[in-house]
């Protein structure tokens, strides 16, 4: 592997044109992934869900290499149609499209880092492949004040051109004082067999509010990493929502740092997994500060042989009194052969906080079962009808009723 | 019998040294060691076999180290593994060559002077005193069959069933530590309770006639055949000063069909000075294997000494219907470290368990709740419930919660619920305004905090711990 890495990163800087910079840091981090290779079970973070075995079982050799000079057509009929919204379409890992029709253009500016934050976590080596092998990385930013009007939608979608290959992405938002957005992240896939590697740095400010949804229905054999980093100002409010479905295998990683004051992060997720999938979402929120708060609640639907796993941290340091911090996961085992993995993690060095975890998996309750069977429903509709109720609760939690009436259309949840 | 075990020495073609005052092995871990500690224990061989296949494996063997408490790197080539037990002349003549603090600390938990005699060796009649006791319990239990001895005794009186079950929940080719154990270990108890025979008594290893020095490698096996029961009690409730910088023990239990154990431990090892200087590190595997039909484990722990704990009580829920349960309380103080917990290995049908841990951490402390359920494929019906919660005292310390859940089937059941908080100003003011000074205000609200577990322990041992608690966190406050 590590001569086709070599070989691929070679063809991939003499046919970009990227700065002296720029191929500097991209070097530094091929050495980072050399040095590391891919993530196994061995370090915690990943022990649930080993990427090397899983990409070396289902895919095989990786091929690194994609050109981004491909000019790729855009099937627009994915397009959402109920709510207004700008775009930014990405195919393939390449950025074909950035759409701010209803924006205030001298509000937002667009520009391309070169000088990109190295990420050097050290038991995070997927971090540095994505630094070296992702194409030039875009960074939005928000004006002071502004809110956008309509919510983006990114819609990231891999064609049949691409397979057995390891595609990088990786996006940036500086969100200044008081400005707010909504983004909704929605993929489709046509691709079969690819390790897509996607980086989202979020900065918020002071008073920034950012809400996030990431969206993952169709069905695919892509095994993805989904990686979102948000830094929290003073007063600053994040929303993420993740609905995970469709791929073979996806790891969500969320990670929050609230260094400002009153500052808040809310992460809901729902696994709904069939057939043979593998699904891990993994949160870890850092109380950096006095007066933060942050929530999470995850639920998981786990039917045949599919294993689920949610691994989430609450880390508060001896300076962030009066943490808030609450943590819920539960999960509903449909089969004999599903699985469910947690590790739901406090680590505290603060007193005057208030930190709860609570975790429980188990069956569809008998019980409940044959309440609803008892006033006429039949067996399939009852438990439809208590699977929708437990998934409900997550989907509720989302505060903009737009997009909510939305997402609950589109994953049939109502 | 000393001077024959020194004429052995003297014999052994390695040339051992046969210092009188120390009496120990040789410094440093080798084959020779090894062979010298079967010896002098004068070991059959198939032991000494298994000794030295435990050490080559330890040869493999490497450290672990993704726990949380770090501790400086310990040179195993600069410890003595064997040593017997010191002479009189070492030990203090009467109480006021002791340590003032442990005197104090003695008053506190109001053991009679007798016994705080006999726990330091000092009024020769007070040792011959509990040796007659220590009889008559013995006569009681040989009477129903019962074998409570030290493990080198059974070795010699009951191969048979040591060899049977030594080992058998905790292989040789575990980790590091309970090899190391495996490889070297000294001395510790053995408990055998024959088929439907209720143990009348609570077995303690304050009861055992030679409970000498067990030294830093103990090795305890117990076993409850179909039928039977047996509450175990280990360690002892006044401080134990012990030398040696680790303490690396095996606690073996098996339950047949029917039986349960019950084994309860205090534990309270020197933590080390304010500054956390010095102090035992107790890395100790304890595993209980639930092998037959409707057999039931309990594990009750209240850990408030060490400079550094490092232990999980373990239930391997094998038989069907069998029941795992763990009650722990961990304190910690100054500098002291925890990292402790438990696991709940469900195999069979219809297994439960529970587990409830509650940690305290004040002064510069750490303490990690780290537990394991694991409920296999074929446990279906099988529950478990944890809680673990967490009381911090200042900002200065840390407590952390880390449980692995794994489901792998459907028709079973987890609940898992931790918190953390710190005790509420409210709570205080409502004690003190009622006459109680803020240490004492402070040691019954964690005396609250702390109830569900010491409800579990025997009596005599729940009033002692209690108190225990109370010291542990002496001067935490203000």
């Amino acid at each position: 592997m590590e001569q086709k890495l070599k070989t691929d990163f070679d063809k991939f800087i003499s046919s970009s044109n990227f700065s002296n910079q720029e191929i500097k840091l991209k070097k530094t981090a091929l050495d980072n992934f050399l040095k590391n290779g891919f993530p196994s079970r061995k370090l915690e973070n990943w022990k649930f869900s080993d990427i090397q075995q899983i990409i070396k079982k289902n895919i095989g050799e990786l091929k690194f290499y994609n050109d981004y000079k491909i000019e790729n057509e855009i099937n627009e009929d994915i397009y959402i149609k109920e709510i207004e919204h700008n775009k930014i379409v990405i195919v393939n890992g390449k950025v074909e499209r950035l759409n701010f029709e209803y924006e205030e253009s001298d509000k937002i500016i667009l520009t391309t880092l070169d000088n990109f934050n190295q990420n050097s976590n050290e038991d995070n080596s997927l971090l540095s492949l994505n630094n070296c092998f992702s194409n030039k990385i875009h960074n939005i930013l928000l004006k002071k004040n502004y809110s956008f009007k309509k919510p983006l939608i990114i819609y990231q979608i891999t064609n049949e051109k691409v397979s057995n290959t390891n595609i990088n992405f990786q996006l940036n938002f500086e969100l200044e004082e008081n400005s707010s957005i909504k983004i909704i992240n929605i993929s489709d896939d046509n691709s079969q067999k690819n390790f897509m590697n996607n980086l989202f740095n979020f900065n918020l400010g002071k008073n920034a509010i950012l809400k996030n949804y990431k969206l993952e229905r169709k069905t695919n054999t892509n095994i993805k990493y989904d990686y979102s980093s948000i830094i929290h100002k003073e007063n600053s409010i994040s929303e993420i929502f993740i609905f995970s479905s469709g791929s073979d295998y996806i790891k969500n990683e969320v990670n929050c740092n609230l260094e400002g004051q009153y500052s808040s992060a809310f992460i809901n997720g729902i696994h709904l997994l069939s057939k043979n999938k593998h699904h891990e979402i993994r949160t870890k929120t850092k109380h950096l500060y006095e007066n933060t708060k942050s929530y999470q609640l995850i639920k998981s639907v786990i039917d045949d042989s599919s294993k689920s796993v949610y691994q989430g941290k609450i880390y508060v340091d001896s300076k962030a009194q009066k943490t808030d911090g609450y943590q819920l996961s539960k999960a509903l085992l449909l089969n004999e052969q599903a699985e469910f993995n947690a590790k739901p993690e406090l680590e505290i060095y603060a007193d005057d906080v208030k930190c709860s975890h609570g975790s429980a998996s188990g069956s569809l309750d008998e019980n409940s079962i044959f309440y609803l069977m008892s006033r006429g429903l039949d067996q399939k509709t009852a438990k439809e009808l208590l699977i929708n109720g437990f998934l409900l609760e997550v989907v509720e939690k989302i505060t903009d009723e737009e997009i909510k009436k939305l997402i609950k259309n589109m994953i049939g949840l109502n | 019998m000393r001077d024959k075990q020194i004429e052995n020495l003297k014999d052994y073609k390695y040339g051992f040294s046969t210092d009188i005052e120390s009496f120990k092995a040789p410094k440093g871990l080798n084959e020779e060691v090894i062979r010298f500690i079967s010896n002098i224990k004068k070991e059959p061989d198939w032991l000494l076999q298994w000794r030295l296949k435990a050490f080559e494996r330890l040869k493999v063997l490497k450290e672990p180290n993704w726990q949380k408490p770090k501790y400086p790197k310990i040179d195993y080539q600069d410890l003595y593994y064997y040593s017997a037990p010191k002479s009189f002349k070492e030990k203090p003549k009467n109480l006021e060559d002791l340590d003032p603090k442990l005197l104090e600390t003695y008053k506190k938990l109001g053991i009679p002077l007798q016994e705080q005699k006999r726990l330091n060796g000092i009024a020769v009649d007070a040792v011959f005193d509990s040796v007659s006791v220590a009889t008559t319990f013995k006569d009681t239990l040989t009477e129903k069959g019962i074998i409570f001895c030290s493990i080198s005794e059974a070795i010699q009186k009951h191969p048979d069933l040591v060899k049977k079950y030594l080992g058998s929940v905790i292989p040789i080719t575990d980790h590091f530590f309970a090899t190391l154990n495996s490889a070297v270990f000294t001395d510790g108890s053995f408990v055998y309770i024959p088929p439907n025979v209720k143990c009348p008594m609570e077995l303690s290893t304050y009861f055992r006639i030679n409970a000498s020095d067990t030294g830093q490698f103990e090795r305890t096996l117990i076993i409850a055949d179909k039928g039977s029961y047996v509450s175990y009690l280990e360690g002892c409730t006044a401080p134990m000063r012990d030398e040696n910088q680790l303490h690396a023990a095996n606690v073996e239990l098996i339950a047949l069909d029917d039986a349960e154990i019950k084994y309860s431990t205090v534990q309270n090892w020197y933590p080390g000075d304010k500054d956390g200087k010095g102090g035992i590190y107790n890395f100790v595997t304890k595993r209980g294997l639930c092998k037959g039909k409707n057999s039931k484990i309990s594990w009750t722990q209240v850990e408030t000494g060490s400079a550094i704990t490092w232990k999980y009580p373990s239930c391997i829920l094998k038989g069907d219907n069998s029941i795992g349960e763990f009650y722990s309380i961990a304190i910690t103080n100054n500098h002291q470290k925890a990292d402790t917990g438990t696991k709940m290995i469900h195999l069979g049908k219809n297994t439960k368990s529970k587990i409830i841990s509650k940690g305290i951490s004040a002064g510069k402390s750490d303490m990690t709740y780290r537990g394991l359920v694991d409920i296999s494929k074929n446990a279906s019906n099988s529950t478990n419930y944890t809680q673990c919660d967490s009381l911090l005292m200042g900002n200065k310390c840390g407590a952390h919660t880390i449980p692995y859940i794994k489901n792998k089937n459907s028709n079973s059941n987890i609940a898992h619920e931790a918190t953390t908080s710190k005790i509420s100003e409210d709570q205080l003011h409502y004690c003190q305004q009622r006459g109680l000074n803020q240490e004492e205000a402070v040691g019954l609200i964690v005396n609250g905090f702390c109830k569900e577990v010491l409800q579990q322990l025997p009596m005599e041992f729940a009033v002692e711990a209690q108190k225990l608690v109370g010291i542990s966190l002496e001067g935490s406050v203000g």
